[in-house]
């Protein structure tokens, strides 16, 4: 489906990756925020909160990002696609909506533009320690989608793909930013509504009385009917059944639960999106995403004007985790180099898929600024040296 | 449930789901027969209501009502609320939940949404105690009161619900308990059929929990403390109507009030900002926005 129009501002722009996100989300068809201040990712709510109220939309700043994280799923089921924006502690205080939004299968959107952390970390300069918490922040078990965007542009891009996905498969989808994306400015182009594809919410074509919400087909995700609609919706956090109604024992949990881990888990081929670059007889595969994947093609170039035969993959989806695609680079290349803002994430995630076959070095960094190329290089120089 | 087959109120129930979890003698069945009757006499269009609960044994109410059910999370009721009124204004909302739900960890909520005048009606069950979780205390503990988290007596002061919610705004205020159901009831119908941040405080028994850890008989002997001890005073100042351990209850319709509702009053700000071309919400689009 092409896109509304209304809310996509086609042409040549300079917007910081902040701004560029907020325009993907109305071209994406959000109508609804809901957010609560917080640097490095207020810009987003500050351009929403004056583009929503003459698009016909609604933004409310709420007193709280739990109540932020909420409202928006509340929004979801009154008919509209909906986008919360935060960072580092106020993703913390939302992560027991993104548990319920995963379990009522709740098709929404959550950017998070990271910076460091723990606690109150570096409020005005970039992390990637979120990474895990994305995926497993909320309690129980459950699948999410995350991306990764790496330029203004691509928050444009990453965040009409997060609401396409999140539609698609009825979870609860991150865009994790991090701040010198959010603040970093380049041309963004922004395609006429024509030739944006957007998704619209998978609505149910069956009667009240014929509609069960949780009832699934081949691709195990429910049809979805709004409040209003007639059909006397029952939504709840507990296990449920195919009506929604809490059914409180181990049978029930198994069918739901599983089902919720393999709505993504079996279509995570599907969902995968990654750039590579030069793997055809790479030595050494760098893996990175957001600001980090930029900063290593220097370190790239580096290492490849000193004779080192270095692929990259890029990930852009970071969330399913892409394992068939890493499984199969382990067999071809001889090492991989995982540099990001944290002290091992998802390079954890790399040395698990790639499982003793080829070894996973990290290149950890703090956060606060980015990683300098020389260490980069350095790393995957070592690298090669110590596996030919 | 008594006849099935006939009683009244059971085209507004799932009767499926029916029997309840609810304890004999609890006063949430006899909040919710109250609330049934007053959907039909309101003549509320049920297919545009929905009704939203947080956690707790209040908060099973919205999975037991043949409306749009939606059980959320413990104290977020409201802020789901917020989101699903202000997607749909169209919808009749409608929050039921119990007193820890909404006023200790949503207790947040609950002053910025009548401060917002969000067009919602709040009923809660208020029992004195955390029922679903074992009888922990509440906000509305009363002092002396035994619980198993005050096993030595509350000795904080309680919350005066009434008065909290019209301080902050709310425009329709009243307090009955569960042995006033002819007076509940009407004021349910009310406060259903009014607009802006409406808040309903039902005074309930918790025999199991809060009753029988402080020596206070059955469901039958709260019915006669309520009904003894009772005093209905409409239009009484808040400011009076605290509630002390087993003292009398003061009852009666408070507050009504009008002011303009949060989406009343962002399309009166913005028609003034925007000029005549601006489309009253949620109507839209009269712009793409641009130019932010
Ligand atoms: C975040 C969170 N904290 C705690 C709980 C446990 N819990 C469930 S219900 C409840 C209290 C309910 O008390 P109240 O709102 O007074 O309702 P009642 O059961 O008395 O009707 C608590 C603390 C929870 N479900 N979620
Ligand atoms: S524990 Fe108390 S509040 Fe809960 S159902 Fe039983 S009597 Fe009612």
């Amino acid at each position: 489906m092409a896109a509304d129009p209304t809310g996509v501002l086609t042409g040549q722009h300079y917007l910081d990756g902040n701004h560029a996100a907020c325009e993907g989300a109305l071209a994406a068809g959000c109508r609804f925020a809901s957010g609560y201040p917080i640097t490095p990712s207020t810009e987003i709510v500050e351009r929403i909160a004056a583009r929503l109220p003459r698009m016909g939309g609604m933004f409310i700043q709420m007193e709280d990002e739990i109540a932020a994280s909420i409202t928006l799923q509340g929004a979801v089921w009154g008919g509209k696609k909906a986008l919360t924006v935060t960072s580092g502690p106020g993703f913390s205080l939302m992560m027991e909506h993104i548990g319920l939004a995963a379990m009522t299968e709740c098709p929404c959107v959550f950017i998070d533009v990271q910076r460091g952390g723990p606690s109150t970390g570096l409020p005005t300069l970039p992390g990637q320690g979120d990474m895990m918490q994305a995926r497993w922040g909320s309690h129980g078990d459950y699948e999410i989608i995350a991306l990764c965007p790496e330029s203004p542009q691509e928050c444009f891009d990453t965040t009409i793909e997060a609401f396409n996905l999140a539609e698609q498969w009825r979870v609860p989808v991150m865009v994790m930013m991090d701040e010198c994306v959010g603040h970093m400015t380049e041309r963004v182009i922004i395609p006429s509504a024509d030739k944006l594809s957007v998704l619209d919410r998978r609505w149910t074509t069956k009667k009240p009385g014929e509609y069960r919400p949780f009832d699934v087909g081949a691709d195990l995700v429910p049809d979805m009917a709004k409040a209003g609609d007639g059909h006397r919706l029952f939504v709840t956090g507990l296990t449920h059944d195919e009506r929604g109604y809490p059914v409180m024992n181990h049978k029930a949990q198994e069918k739901l639960v599983r089902r919720l881990v393999d709505k993504i888990r079996l279509n995570a081929d599907k969902i995968a999106h990654y750039e590579e670059d030069q793997i055809d007889g790479a030595e050494v595969v760098v893996i990175s995403y957001g600001i980090t994947a930029r900063v290593a093609q220097r370190g790239v170039q580096i290492a490849r004007d000193k004779g080192v035969k270095v692929g990259t993959m890029r990930l852009i989806v970071v969330w399913p985790f892409p394992e068939t695609r890493i499984r199969e680079l382990a067999q071809k290349t001889r090492a991989f180099v995982v540099p990001e803002l944290n002290y091992g994430q998802m390079s954890l995630e790399v040395e698990r898929v790639a499982a003793g076959k080829v070894p996973t070095v990290l290149v950890p960094h703090g956060g606060g600024e980015v990683h300098d190329p020389e260490v980069i290089a350095e790393a995957i120089i070592k690298a090669a040296r110590s596996v030919s | 449930m008594s006849d099935t087959a006939t009683n009244p109120v059971n085209p507004y129930l799932r009767l499926e789901r029916m029997p309840s979890i609810w304890c004999p003698g609890c006063g949430i069945g006899t909040s919710v027969n109250c609330f049934a009757r007053a959907l039909t006499q309101a003549k509320l269009d049920l297919k545009m209501t929905s009704i939203v609960s947080g956690i707790g044994c209040t908060g099973r109410v919205s999975g037991y009502m043949s409306l749009d059910s939606f059980h959320t999370t413990h104290g977020r009721a409201i802020p789901f609320a917020t989101g699903l009124k202000l997607a749909n204004p169209d919808l009749n909302v409608i929050v039921y939940s119990g007193e820890g739900d909404l006023m200790a960890i949503g207790g947040n909520h609950f002053i910025h949404a009548a401060r917002r005048n969000m067009d919602l009606l709040v009923v809660c069950v208020n029992n004195f105690t955390y029922g679903m979780t074992g009888g922990q205390v509440s906000p509305t503990s009363p002092g002396g009161a035994t619980y198993t988290t005050a096993p030595f007596g509350q000795f904080e002061e309680p919350f005066n619900l009434p008065h909290l919610a019209d301080s902050c705004g709310a425009v329709y205020v009243s307090r009955w308990t569960t042995f006033h159901v002819r007076q509940l009831t009407k004021s349910m119908r009310e406060a259903m059929t009014k607009k802006g941040f409406r808040f309903i405080e039902v005074i309930s028994p918790c025999p199991t929990l809060y009753q029988r850890r402080n020596k206070l008989g059955d469901g039958l002997d709260a019915m006669k403390f309520y009904k003894e001890s009772s005093v209905v005073k409409n239009g009484a100042d808040t400011r009076d109507l605290n509630i002390g351990f087993q003292t009398p209850i003061t009852v009666g319709n408070f507050v009504n009030r009008s002011r303009p509702s949060f989406i009343e009053a962002q399309n009166k700000r913005y028609t003034e900002v925007f000029g005549p071309s601006y489309k009253p919400y949620p109507e839209g689009p009269h712009g793409n926005g641009a130019n932010a």
